[in-house]
Protein backbone atom coordinates (compact mmCIF):
# COMPACT_ATOMS: atom_id res chain seq x y z
CA UNK A 1 0.00 0.00 0.00
CA UNK A 2 1.32 3.38 -0.93
CA UNK A 3 1.51 6.46 1.22
CA UNK A 4 -1.66 8.16 1.35
CA UNK A 5 -2.09 11.41 -0.16
CA UNK A 6 -2.07 14.64 1.92
CA UNK A 7 -4.86 16.45 1.08
CA UNK A 8 -4.40 18.98 3.91
CA UNK A 9 -1.39 21.41 2.36
CA UNK A 10 -0.60 21.20 -1.19
CA UNK A 11 2.88 20.88 -2.43
CA UNK A 12 3.68 24.19 -3.01
CA UNK A 13 1.74 27.58 -1.17
CA UNK A 14 -0.84 28.85 -3.48
CA UNK A 15 0.12 32.89 -3.16
CA UNK A 16 -2.11 33.90 -5.47
CA UNK A 17 -5.47 32.41 -3.90
CA UNK A 18 -3.78 33.63 -0.39
CA UNK A 19 -3.51 37.26 -1.51
CA UNK A 20 -7.01 37.61 -2.74
CA UNK A 21 -8.89 35.88 0.75
CA UNK A 22 -6.78 38.38 2.45
CA UNK A 23 -7.79 41.52 0.52
CA UNK A 24 -11.31 40.49 1.24
CA UNK A 25 -10.90 39.64 4.84
CA UNK A 26 -9.65 43.10 5.78
CA UNK A 27 -12.13 44.65 2.84
CA UNK A 28 -14.88 42.80 5.18
CA UNK A 29 -13.11 43.45 8.84
CA UNK A 30 -12.45 47.42 7.93
CA UNK A 31 -16.33 47.97 6.72
CA UNK A 32 -17.38 46.39 10.05
CA UNK A 33 -14.66 48.42 11.92
CA UNK A 34 -16.22 51.70 9.92
CA UNK A 35 -19.94 50.53 11.38
CA UNK A 36 -18.12 50.42 14.95
CA UNK A 37 -16.06 53.69 14.31
CA UNK A 38 -19.16 55.71 13.50
CA UNK A 39 -20.90 54.38 16.07
CA UNK A 40 -18.24 55.77 19.02
CA UNK A 41 -17.78 58.75 16.97
CA UNK A 42 -21.79 59.19 17.59
CA UNK A 43 -21.90 57.95 20.78
CA UNK A 44 -18.98 60.65 21.84
CA UNK A 45 -20.55 63.69 20.55
CA UNK A 46 -23.49 62.73 21.37
CA UNK A 47 -23.55 61.05 24.99
CA UNK A 48 -22.59 64.39 26.71
CA UNK A 49 -26.03 65.84 26.25
CA UNK A 50 -27.03 63.46 28.57
CA UNK A 51 -25.56 64.86 31.98
CA UNK A 52 -25.52 68.67 29.87
CA UNK A 53 -29.04 69.05 30.40
CA UNK A 54 -31.67 67.84 32.82
CA UNK A 55 -33.72 64.75 31.20
CA UNK A 56 -37.02 67.32 31.91
CA UNK A 57 -34.95 69.57 29.07
CA UNK A 58 -34.17 66.68 27.03
CA UNK A 59 -37.47 65.46 26.82
CA UNK A 60 -39.13 68.01 26.88
CA UNK A 61 -41.73 69.78 24.49
CA UNK A 62 -39.81 72.87 23.37
CA UNK A 63 -36.75 72.87 21.44
CA UNK A 64 -35.34 76.11 21.26
CA UNK A 65 -31.34 75.62 20.86
CA UNK A 66 -30.81 79.35 21.25
CA UNK A 67 -32.64 80.00 24.48
CA UNK A 68 -31.20 76.51 25.36
CA UNK A 69 -34.20 74.73 25.66
CA UNK A 70 -33.60 70.86 23.87
CA UNK A 71 -36.72 69.29 23.92
CA UNK A 72 -36.28 66.38 21.83
CA UNK A 73 -40.32 65.23 22.02
CA UNK A 74 -41.86 67.42 19.18
CA UNK A 75 -39.23 66.06 17.19
CA UNK A 76 -39.58 62.52 17.87
CA UNK A 77 -43.74 62.85 17.74
CA UNK A 78 -43.15 64.71 14.71
CA UNK A 79 -40.47 62.11 12.99
CA UNK A 80 -43.33 59.13 14.39
CA UNK A 81 -46.12 61.21 12.94
CA UNK A 82 -44.94 61.07 8.80
CA UNK A 83 -43.42 57.75 9.43
CA UNK A 84 -46.91 56.03 11.03
CA UNK A 85 -48.97 58.08 8.29
CA UNK A 86 -46.32 57.09 5.41
CA UNK A 87 -46.85 53.53 6.27
CA UNK A 88 -50.63 53.40 6.51
CA UNK A 89 -50.82 54.99 3.07
CA UNK A 90 -47.57 52.55 2.14
CA UNK A 91 -48.97 49.49 3.15
CA UNK A 92 -52.22 48.90 1.78
CA UNK A 93 -50.83 50.44 -1.82
CA UNK A 94 -47.58 48.43 -1.88
CA UNK A 95 -49.18 45.03 -0.64
CA UNK A 96 -51.99 45.49 -2.99
CA UNK A 97 -49.70 46.60 -6.09
CA UNK A 98 -46.89 43.27 -5.11
CA UNK A 99 -50.05 40.72 -5.53
CA UNK A 100 -51.33 42.53 -8.80
CA UNK A 101 -47.67 42.29 -10.03
CA UNK A 102 -47.04 39.02 -8.87
CA UNK A 103 -50.62 37.20 -9.05
CA UNK A 104 -53.30 39.09 -11.20
CA UNK A 105 -51.04 40.59 -14.19
CA UNK A 106 -50.23 38.74 -17.29
CA UNK A 107 -46.88 37.77 -17.68
CA UNK A 108 -46.02 41.19 -20.51
CA UNK A 109 -47.46 43.06 -18.09
CA UNK A 110 -45.05 41.74 -14.54
CA UNK A 111 -42.04 42.56 -17.08
CA UNK A 112 -42.74 46.33 -17.86
CA UNK A 113 -43.84 46.94 -14.48
CA UNK A 114 -41.20 45.31 -12.11
CA UNK A 115 -38.24 47.19 -13.71
CA UNK A 116 -40.56 50.34 -13.27
CA UNK A 117 -41.02 49.65 -9.81
CA UNK A 118 -36.36 49.26 -9.42
CA UNK A 119 -36.67 52.69 -11.08
CA UNK A 120 -38.56 54.30 -8.52
CA UNK A 121 -36.37 53.50 -6.23
CA UNK A 122 -33.76 55.02 -7.41
CA UNK A 123 -35.34 58.56 -7.83
CA UNK A 124 -32.78 60.64 -5.43
CA UNK A 125 -35.11 61.71 -2.51
CA UNK A 126 -34.05 65.69 -3.35
CA UNK A 127 -35.78 64.96 -6.66
CA UNK A 128 -39.12 64.22 -4.65
CA UNK A 129 -38.68 66.47 -2.04
CA UNK A 130 -38.63 69.32 -4.89
CA UNK A 131 -41.52 67.28 -6.51
CA UNK A 132 -43.04 67.18 -3.13
CA UNK A 133 -42.95 71.17 -2.64
CA UNK A 134 -44.06 72.15 -6.37
CA UNK A 135 -47.11 69.77 -7.37
CA UNK A 136 -48.00 67.94 -4.08
CA UNK A 137 -47.71 70.68 -1.53
CA UNK A 138 -49.60 73.61 -3.25
CA UNK A 139 -52.25 70.22 -4.14
CA UNK A 140 -52.54 69.89 -0.39
CA UNK A 141 -53.18 73.38 0.21
CA UNK A 142 -55.72 73.82 -2.36
CA UNK A 143 -57.75 70.91 -1.37
CA UNK A 144 -57.80 71.25 1.92
CA UNK A 145 -57.48 75.35 2.32
CA UNK A 146 -54.61 74.81 4.87
CA UNK A 147 -52.66 77.93 5.37
CA UNK A 148 -49.84 75.94 3.70
CA UNK A 149 -48.96 73.02 1.53
CA UNK A 150 -46.15 71.82 3.57
CA UNK A 151 -47.74 69.83 6.36
CA UNK A 152 -46.96 66.52 8.36
CA UNK A 153 -49.07 65.12 5.74
CA UNK A 154 -47.46 66.05 2.48
CA UNK A 155 -44.07 64.70 3.93
CA UNK A 156 -45.84 60.82 4.61
CA UNK A 157 -47.14 61.23 0.77
CA UNK A 158 -43.53 61.81 -0.12
CA UNK A 159 -42.65 59.01 2.27
CA UNK A 160 -45.20 56.87 1.46
CA UNK A 161 -43.47 56.82 -2.32
CA UNK A 162 -40.40 55.92 -1.07
CA UNK A 163 -40.90 53.15 0.85
CA UNK A 164 -43.16 51.84 -2.05
CA UNK A 165 -41.02 50.37 -4.22
CA UNK A 166 -38.80 48.66 -1.54
CA UNK A 167 -42.34 47.16 0.05
CA UNK A 168 -43.56 46.28 -3.40
CA UNK A 169 -40.24 44.11 -4.40
CA UNK A 170 -39.62 42.56 -1.05
CA UNK A 171 -43.90 41.69 -0.88
CA UNK A 172 -43.64 40.58 -4.46
CA UNK A 173 -40.66 38.09 -3.52
CA UNK A 174 -42.53 36.74 -0.73
CA UNK A 175 -45.46 36.35 -2.81
CA UNK A 176 -43.41 34.60 -5.50
CA UNK A 177 -42.17 32.22 -2.72
CA UNK A 178 -45.11 30.85 -1.85
CA UNK A 179 -45.57 27.10 -3.60
CA UNK A 180 -47.75 27.21 -6.86
CA UNK A 181 -49.02 24.06 -5.05
CA UNK A 182 -50.59 26.16 -2.72
CA UNK A 183 -52.29 28.07 -5.33
CA UNK A 184 -53.49 24.90 -7.40
CA UNK A 185 -54.86 23.58 -3.72
CA UNK A 186 -57.08 26.66 -3.57
CA UNK A 187 -58.31 26.32 -6.94
CA UNK A 188 -59.48 22.70 -6.83
CA UNK A 189 -61.34 23.58 -3.69
CA UNK A 190 -63.49 26.10 -5.43
CA UNK A 191 -61.95 29.05 -4.57
CA UNK A 192 -61.96 31.96 -6.63
CA UNK A 193 -58.73 33.73 -8.05
CA UNK A 194 -59.83 36.17 -5.61
CA UNK A 195 -60.16 34.05 -2.70
CA UNK A 196 -56.94 32.12 -3.49
CA UNK A 197 -55.22 34.83 -3.32
CA UNK A 198 -56.39 36.80 0.08
CA UNK A 199 -56.99 33.38 1.76
CA UNK A 200 -54.10 31.30 0.78
CA UNK A 201 -51.21 33.08 -0.88
CA UNK A 202 -51.46 36.14 1.31
CA UNK A 203 -51.73 34.65 4.62
CA UNK A 204 -48.93 31.87 3.46
CA UNK A 205 -46.29 34.79 2.67
CA UNK A 206 -47.19 36.71 5.92
CA UNK A 207 -43.95 36.70 7.39
CA UNK A 208 -42.57 38.42 4.20
CA UNK A 209 -44.62 40.59 3.90
CA UNK A 210 -44.17 41.84 7.58
CA UNK A 211 -40.41 42.38 6.69
CA UNK A 212 -41.27 44.40 3.78
CA UNK A 213 -42.78 46.68 5.82
CA UNK A 214 -40.40 46.60 8.03
CA UNK A 215 -37.73 47.66 5.57
CA UNK A 216 -39.87 50.10 4.28
CA UNK A 217 -40.52 51.67 7.52
CA UNK A 218 -36.45 51.94 8.34
CA UNK A 219 -36.11 53.49 4.98
CA UNK A 220 -39.15 56.32 5.43
CA UNK A 221 -37.88 56.92 9.35
CA UNK A 222 -33.83 58.20 8.02
CA UNK A 223 -35.10 59.74 5.16
CA UNK A 224 -33.94 63.67 5.76
CA UNK A 225 -34.30 65.62 2.56
CA UNK A 226 -37.05 65.07 0.87
CA UNK A 227 -38.84 65.47 4.75
CA UNK A 228 -37.06 68.19 5.09
CA UNK A 229 -38.29 70.01 1.94
CA UNK A 230 -42.04 69.72 2.40
CA UNK A 231 -42.98 69.27 6.23
CA UNK A 232 -42.77 72.82 7.38
CA UNK A 233 -40.55 71.91 9.92
CA UNK A 234 -42.03 73.65 12.76
CA UNK A 235 -40.96 72.10 15.77
CA UNK A 236 -44.52 72.08 17.73
CA UNK A 237 -46.07 69.35 19.55
CA UNK A 238 -48.01 67.47 17.11
CA UNK A 239 -50.73 66.54 19.96
CA UNK A 240 -54.15 67.35 18.30
CA UNK A 241 -55.95 65.67 15.43
CA UNK A 242 -55.06 68.42 12.97
CA UNK A 243 -51.24 68.09 13.78
CA UNK A 244 -51.18 66.11 10.65
CA UNK A 245 -52.27 68.98 7.97
CA UNK A 246 -50.33 71.33 10.15
CA UNK A 247 -46.18 71.40 9.42
CA UNK A 248 -44.00 69.82 11.85
CA UNK A 249 -40.66 69.20 12.40
CA UNK A 250 -38.90 65.59 12.46
CA UNK A 251 -35.35 64.64 13.93
CA UNK A 252 -33.37 63.79 10.89
CA UNK A 253 -34.38 67.33 9.27
CA UNK A 254 -33.39 69.25 12.75
CA UNK A 255 -29.82 67.35 12.12
CA UNK A 256 -29.92 68.65 8.35
CA UNK A 257 -31.14 71.60 9.07
CA UNK A 258 -29.07 72.84 12.14
CA UNK A 259 -25.84 71.08 12.15
CA UNK A 260 -24.35 74.07 9.50
CA UNK A 261 -24.37 76.68 11.63
CA UNK A 262 -23.64 74.79 15.23
CA UNK A 263 -20.79 75.90 17.08
CA UNK A 264 -18.47 72.57 17.53
CA UNK A 265 -18.35 71.21 20.84
CA UNK A 266 -21.62 72.98 21.97
CA UNK A 267 -24.60 71.76 23.77
CA UNK A 268 -26.40 72.57 20.87
CA UNK A 269 -23.30 70.27 18.97
CA UNK A 270 -24.30 67.75 21.84
CA UNK A 271 -27.71 67.89 21.75
CA UNK A 272 -27.77 66.92 17.77
CA UNK A 273 -25.77 64.48 18.07
CA UNK A 274 -28.16 63.20 20.85
CA UNK A 275 -30.87 63.26 18.52
CA UNK A 276 -28.84 60.77 15.95
CA UNK A 277 -28.33 58.38 18.80
CA UNK A 278 -32.52 58.53 19.63
CA UNK A 279 -32.37 58.15 15.69
CA UNK A 280 -29.93 55.01 15.73
CA UNK A 281 -31.57 53.55 18.51
CA UNK A 282 -35.10 53.57 16.81
CA UNK A 283 -33.85 52.37 13.54
CA UNK A 284 -31.49 49.70 14.90
CA UNK A 285 -34.62 48.18 17.04
CA UNK A 286 -37.15 48.03 13.92
CA UNK A 287 -34.21 46.83 11.30
CA UNK A 288 -33.68 44.29 14.62
CA UNK A 289 -37.60 43.42 14.19
CA UNK A 290 -37.08 43.20 10.73
CA UNK A 291 -34.52 40.64 10.96
CA UNK A 292 -36.14 38.59 13.49
CA UNK A 293 -38.83 37.93 11.45
CA UNK A 294 -36.63 37.22 8.33
CA UNK A 295 -34.67 34.41 10.39
CA UNK A 296 -37.46 33.35 12.26
CA UNK A 297 -38.12 29.79 11.69
CA UNK A 298 -41.53 29.89 10.65
CA UNK A 299 -42.92 26.90 13.14
CA UNK A 300 -43.76 24.28 10.92
CA UNK A 301 -47.55 24.21 9.49
CA UNK A 302 -48.74 26.63 11.48
CA UNK A 303 -49.98 29.97 10.16
CA UNK A 304 -46.66 31.66 9.44
CA UNK B 1 -74.43 3.19 -18.46
CA UNK B 2 -73.58 6.92 -19.04
CA UNK B 3 -70.16 8.13 -18.64
CA UNK B 4 -69.99 10.74 -15.68
CA UNK B 5 -66.69 12.28 -17.48
CA UNK B 6 -66.49 11.71 -21.51
CA UNK B 7 -63.03 13.30 -22.97
CA UNK B 8 -64.11 13.61 -27.05
CA UNK B 9 -60.92 13.92 -28.98
CA UNK B 10 -58.88 16.26 -26.82
CA UNK B 11 -55.71 17.40 -27.70
CA UNK B 12 -53.51 19.55 -25.62
CA UNK B 13 -50.46 21.63 -26.36
CA UNK B 14 -48.23 23.68 -24.11
CA UNK B 15 -46.90 25.89 -26.67
CA UNK B 16 -45.91 23.63 -30.08
CA UNK B 17 -45.44 20.66 -27.19
CA UNK B 18 -48.37 18.24 -27.59
CA UNK B 19 -49.81 17.11 -24.55
CA UNK B 20 -52.43 15.01 -25.37
CA UNK B 21 -53.02 13.52 -28.47
CA UNK B 22 -56.61 13.17 -29.56
CA UNK B 23 -57.67 11.35 -26.51
CA UNK B 24 -61.43 9.91 -26.54
CA UNK B 25 -62.27 8.44 -23.19
CA UNK B 26 -65.23 8.07 -20.97
CA UNK B 27 -65.07 7.17 -17.40
CA UNK B 28 -68.19 5.96 -15.64
CA UNK B 29 -70.44 7.14 -12.52
CA UNK B 30 -69.39 5.15 -9.15
CA UNK B 31 -66.35 3.02 -9.94
CA UNK B 32 -62.49 3.59 -10.16
CA UNK B 33 -61.14 4.71 -13.10
CA UNK B 34 -57.45 3.94 -13.00
CA UNK B 35 -54.83 5.98 -15.73
CA UNK B 36 -51.64 4.71 -16.08
CA UNK B 37 -48.20 4.82 -17.87
CA UNK B 38 -44.86 6.09 -18.09
CA UNK B 39 -44.61 9.97 -17.06
CA UNK B 40 -44.90 12.37 -19.31
CA UNK B 41 -47.49 10.16 -20.98
CA UNK B 42 -49.81 13.42 -20.54
CA UNK B 43 -51.40 11.82 -17.34
CA UNK B 44 -51.40 15.11 -15.14
CA UNK B 45 -52.47 17.02 -18.10
CA UNK B 46 -55.93 14.86 -18.15
CA UNK B 47 -56.41 15.59 -14.51
CA UNK B 48 -56.17 19.18 -14.41
CA UNK B 49 -58.08 19.54 -17.38
CA UNK B 50 -60.69 18.08 -16.02
CA UNK B 51 -61.22 20.47 -13.61
CA UNK B 52 -60.06 23.38 -15.74
CA UNK B 53 -56.99 23.99 -13.18
CA UNK B 54 -55.07 24.08 -16.35
CA UNK B 55 -56.64 27.57 -17.11
CA UNK B 56 -54.32 29.48 -15.41
CA UNK B 57 -51.25 28.12 -17.11
CA UNK B 58 -50.03 30.16 -19.95
CA UNK B 59 -49.52 29.79 -23.70
CA UNK B 60 -51.51 26.66 -23.85
CA UNK B 61 -54.39 25.49 -26.08
CA UNK B 62 -56.82 22.43 -25.90
CA UNK B 63 -59.20 20.65 -28.93
CA UNK B 64 -61.91 18.73 -28.00
CA UNK B 65 -64.67 18.73 -25.39
CA UNK B 66 -64.84 17.65 -21.79
CA UNK B 67 -68.13 16.58 -20.67
CA UNK B 68 -69.49 16.52 -17.30
CA UNK B 69 -72.63 14.54 -16.86
CA UNK B 70 -73.29 15.28 -20.65
CA UNK B 71 -72.07 19.06 -20.61
CA UNK B 72 -69.39 21.15 -21.71
CA UNK B 73 -67.10 22.10 -19.28
CA UNK B 74 -64.83 24.46 -21.28
CA UNK B 75 -68.21 26.10 -23.00
CA UNK B 76 -68.60 29.62 -22.20
CA UNK B 77 -70.75 30.53 -19.22
CA UNK B 78 -69.77 27.74 -17.12
CA UNK B 79 -69.32 28.61 -13.25
CA UNK B 80 -65.56 27.54 -12.86
CA UNK B 81 -65.40 27.44 -9.00
CA UNK B 82 -68.55 25.49 -9.34
CA UNK B 83 -67.00 23.11 -11.63
CA UNK B 84 -63.85 22.80 -9.19
CA UNK B 85 -66.59 22.16 -5.75
CA UNK B 86 -67.96 19.07 -8.27
CA UNK B 87 -64.38 17.93 -9.34
CA UNK B 88 -62.39 17.57 -6.57
CA UNK B 89 -58.62 17.05 -6.78
CA UNK B 90 -55.79 15.73 -4.61
CA UNK B 91 -52.46 16.22 -5.36
CA UNK B 92 -49.21 13.90 -5.42
CA UNK B 93 -47.61 15.58 -2.04
CA UNK B 94 -49.81 15.84 0.57
CA UNK B 95 -50.24 19.38 0.99
CA UNK B 96 -51.91 20.79 4.05
CA UNK B 97 -52.86 24.30 4.31
CA UNK B 98 -51.41 26.32 6.80
CA UNK B 99 -53.63 25.92 10.05
CA UNK B 100 -55.19 22.99 11.94
CA UNK B 101 -56.42 20.09 10.95
CA UNK B 102 -60.03 21.88 11.64
CA UNK B 103 -59.17 24.97 9.44
CA UNK B 104 -58.25 22.92 6.71
CA UNK B 105 -60.97 20.85 5.90
CA UNK B 106 -63.28 23.38 6.66
CA UNK B 107 -61.62 25.91 4.28
CA UNK B 108 -63.40 24.45 1.30
CA UNK B 109 -67.07 24.68 2.88
CA UNK B 110 -66.58 28.21 4.29
CA UNK B 111 -65.50 29.58 1.16
CA UNK B 112 -68.17 28.17 -0.47
CA UNK B 113 -70.48 30.15 1.79
CA UNK B 114 -71.43 27.62 4.67
CA UNK B 115 -71.85 29.26 8.33
CA UNK B 116 -74.08 27.24 9.92
CA UNK B 117 -71.49 25.81 13.19
CA UNK B 118 -73.06 22.47 13.58
CA UNK B 119 -73.46 21.92 9.87
CA UNK B 120 -69.69 22.49 9.72
CA UNK B 121 -68.76 19.79 12.65
CA UNK B 122 -71.45 17.47 10.73
CA UNK B 123 -69.04 17.95 7.34
CA UNK B 124 -65.64 17.72 9.62
CA UNK B 125 -66.67 14.71 10.75
CA UNK B 126 -68.11 13.15 7.82
CA UNK B 127 -65.40 14.09 5.71
CA UNK B 128 -62.65 12.62 8.31
CA UNK B 129 -64.98 9.54 8.35
CA UNK B 130 -65.28 8.75 4.82
CA UNK B 131 -61.35 9.39 4.54
CA UNK B 132 -60.48 6.78 7.69
CA UNK B 133 -59.08 9.21 9.43
CA UNK B 134 -61.60 10.63 12.18
CA UNK B 135 -60.53 7.40 14.47
CA UNK B 136 -56.74 8.87 14.02
CA UNK B 137 -57.45 12.54 14.22
CA UNK B 138 -60.69 13.03 16.55
CA UNK B 139 -58.67 14.46 19.96
CA UNK B 140 -56.13 16.31 17.38
CA UNK B 141 -58.95 18.71 15.62
CA UNK B 142 -56.86 21.62 16.46
CA UNK B 143 -53.20 20.80 16.35
CA UNK B 144 -51.43 21.60 13.17
CA UNK B 145 -52.63 19.95 10.08
CA UNK B 146 -48.24 19.56 9.36
CA UNK B 147 -48.29 18.00 12.69
CA UNK B 148 -50.16 14.67 11.41
CA UNK B 149 -47.94 12.08 9.74
CA UNK B 150 -47.35 11.61 5.83
CA UNK B 151 -50.21 8.91 5.54
CA UNK B 152 -52.53 10.60 7.50
CA UNK B 153 -51.86 14.43 5.81
CA UNK B 154 -52.96 12.62 2.54
CA UNK B 155 -56.37 11.83 3.78
CA UNK B 156 -56.20 14.90 4.95
CA UNK B 157 -56.13 16.07 1.62
CA UNK B 158 -58.74 13.43 0.41
CA UNK B 159 -61.11 14.56 3.45
CA UNK B 160 -60.50 18.22 2.44
CA UNK B 161 -61.98 17.10 -1.17
CA UNK B 162 -64.34 15.30 0.16
CA UNK B 163 -65.50 18.27 2.24
CA UNK B 164 -67.03 19.67 -0.58
CA UNK B 165 -69.18 16.75 -1.59
CA UNK B 166 -67.77 16.07 -4.89
CA UNK B 167 -69.14 14.20 -7.65
CA UNK B 168 -65.70 12.97 -9.31
CA UNK B 169 -62.83 12.82 -7.15
CA UNK B 170 -59.72 12.98 -9.26
CA UNK B 171 -56.54 11.85 -7.32
CA UNK B 172 -52.79 12.51 -8.76
CA UNK B 173 -50.56 9.50 -7.08
CA UNK B 174 -51.80 10.02 -3.90
CA UNK B 175 -49.77 7.37 -2.28
CA UNK B 176 -46.41 7.95 -3.91
CA UNK B 177 -45.60 9.73 -0.50
CA UNK B 178 -46.64 6.80 1.75
CA UNK B 179 -45.36 3.70 3.22
CA UNK B 180 -47.14 0.39 2.16
CA UNK B 181 -49.31 0.59 5.39
CA UNK B 182 -50.26 4.11 4.87
CA UNK B 183 -51.12 3.24 1.40
CA UNK B 184 -52.91 0.22 2.20
CA UNK B 185 -55.47 2.68 4.28
CA UNK B 186 -55.83 5.09 1.48
CA UNK B 187 -56.58 2.44 -1.02
CA UNK B 188 -59.01 0.75 1.49
CA UNK B 189 -60.40 4.33 1.83
CA UNK B 190 -60.77 4.69 -2.11
CA UNK B 191 -62.89 1.16 -1.85
CA UNK B 192 -65.34 2.56 0.24
CA UNK B 193 -65.61 5.97 -1.34
CA UNK B 194 -66.27 4.41 -5.11
CA UNK B 195 -69.18 3.40 -4.00
CA UNK B 196 -70.58 7.76 -3.76
CA UNK B 197 -67.76 8.92 -6.33
CA UNK B 198 -66.49 9.04 -9.78
CA UNK B 199 -62.86 8.03 -8.98
CA UNK B 200 -59.83 8.97 -11.10
CA UNK B 201 -56.76 7.86 -10.00
CA UNK B 202 -53.32 7.77 -10.96
CA UNK B 203 -51.59 5.02 -9.25
CA UNK B 204 -48.15 4.78 -8.37
CA UNK B 205 -47.51 1.88 -10.05
CA UNK B 206 -48.56 -0.89 -11.84
CA UNK B 207 -49.16 -3.01 -8.85
CA UNK B 208 -51.76 -0.82 -7.24
CA UNK B 209 -53.39 -0.10 -10.35
CA UNK B 210 -54.04 -3.69 -10.67
CA UNK B 211 -55.24 -3.42 -7.47
CA UNK B 212 -57.43 -0.91 -7.19
CA UNK B 213 -58.76 -0.75 -10.90
CA UNK B 214 -62.62 -1.04 -11.68
CA UNK B 215 -61.48 0.05 -15.30
CA UNK B 216 -58.15 1.06 -16.80
CA UNK B 217 -56.49 3.63 -19.53
CA UNK B 218 -53.26 3.45 -20.73
CA UNK B 219 -51.74 6.11 -21.91
CA UNK B 220 -47.94 6.78 -23.41
CA UNK B 221 -46.73 9.64 -24.77
CA UNK B 222 -49.88 11.56 -24.79
CA UNK B 223 -51.73 9.14 -26.56
CA UNK B 224 -54.45 6.50 -24.90
CA UNK B 225 -53.14 3.09 -26.07
CA UNK B 226 -56.10 1.19 -24.35
CA UNK B 227 -59.28 0.97 -22.13
CA UNK B 228 -60.92 -1.61 -20.63
CA UNK B 229 -62.20 -3.00 -17.15
CA UNK B 230 -59.06 -3.57 -14.86
CA UNK B 231 -59.61 -7.12 -14.83
CA UNK B 232 -59.63 -7.37 -18.48
CA UNK B 233 -56.77 -5.13 -19.21
CA UNK B 234 -54.18 -6.59 -16.51
CA UNK B 235 -54.63 -10.35 -17.63
CA UNK B 236 -55.40 -10.17 -21.60
CA UNK B 237 -54.03 -6.66 -22.92
CA UNK B 238 -55.45 -5.82 -26.54
CA UNK B 239 -52.01 -3.79 -27.54
CA UNK B 240 -48.59 -5.44 -27.17
CA UNK B 241 -47.01 -1.84 -25.75
CA UNK B 242 -49.40 -2.40 -22.86
CA UNK B 243 -48.18 -5.67 -22.43
CA UNK B 244 -44.72 -4.51 -22.70
CA UNK B 245 -45.55 -2.17 -19.83
CA UNK B 246 -47.72 -4.30 -17.47
CA UNK B 247 -45.00 -7.04 -17.68
CA UNK B 248 -42.17 -4.77 -17.10
CA UNK B 249 -40.55 -4.62 -20.13
CA UNK B 250 -40.03 -0.95 -20.12
CA UNK B 251 -40.75 1.76 -18.15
Amino acid sequence: MGKPKRLSHPSHPRWGEFAIESTIRVLAFSSIGFVILIFFFLVREGFPIFWETSPENLFGTRWYPTFGLFGTLPLILGSFLVTVTAILIALPLGVATAVFVREVAPNWAREILKPMIEVLAGIPSVVLGFFGMTVVAPLVREVLGAPTGLTAFTGALILAYMALPTIISVAEDALDAVPKSYRDAGLAMGATQWQTIWRVVVPAARSGIVTAVMLGLGRAIGETMAVMMVTGNAARMPLTLDSLFRPVRTMTATIAAEMGEVAQGSVHYHALFGIGIILFVITFIINAMAAVTIFKKPRRGGLR
Amino acid sequence: MEPKIRLENVSYYYGNQPALRDVTLDIPPNAITVIFGPAGGGKTTLLRLINRLNDEVEGTRMTGRVLLDGQDIYAPGVDVPRLRRRVGMVFALPLPLPGTVRENILYGPKLAGVRDRARLEEILERSLRLAALWDEVKDRLDDPASRLSGGQQQRLCIARSLALEPEVLLLDEPTSGLDPISTGKVEEALQELKHRYTIVIFPHSVQQAARVADYAAFFLMGEMVECQPGRDLFTTPRDRRTEDYITGRFG
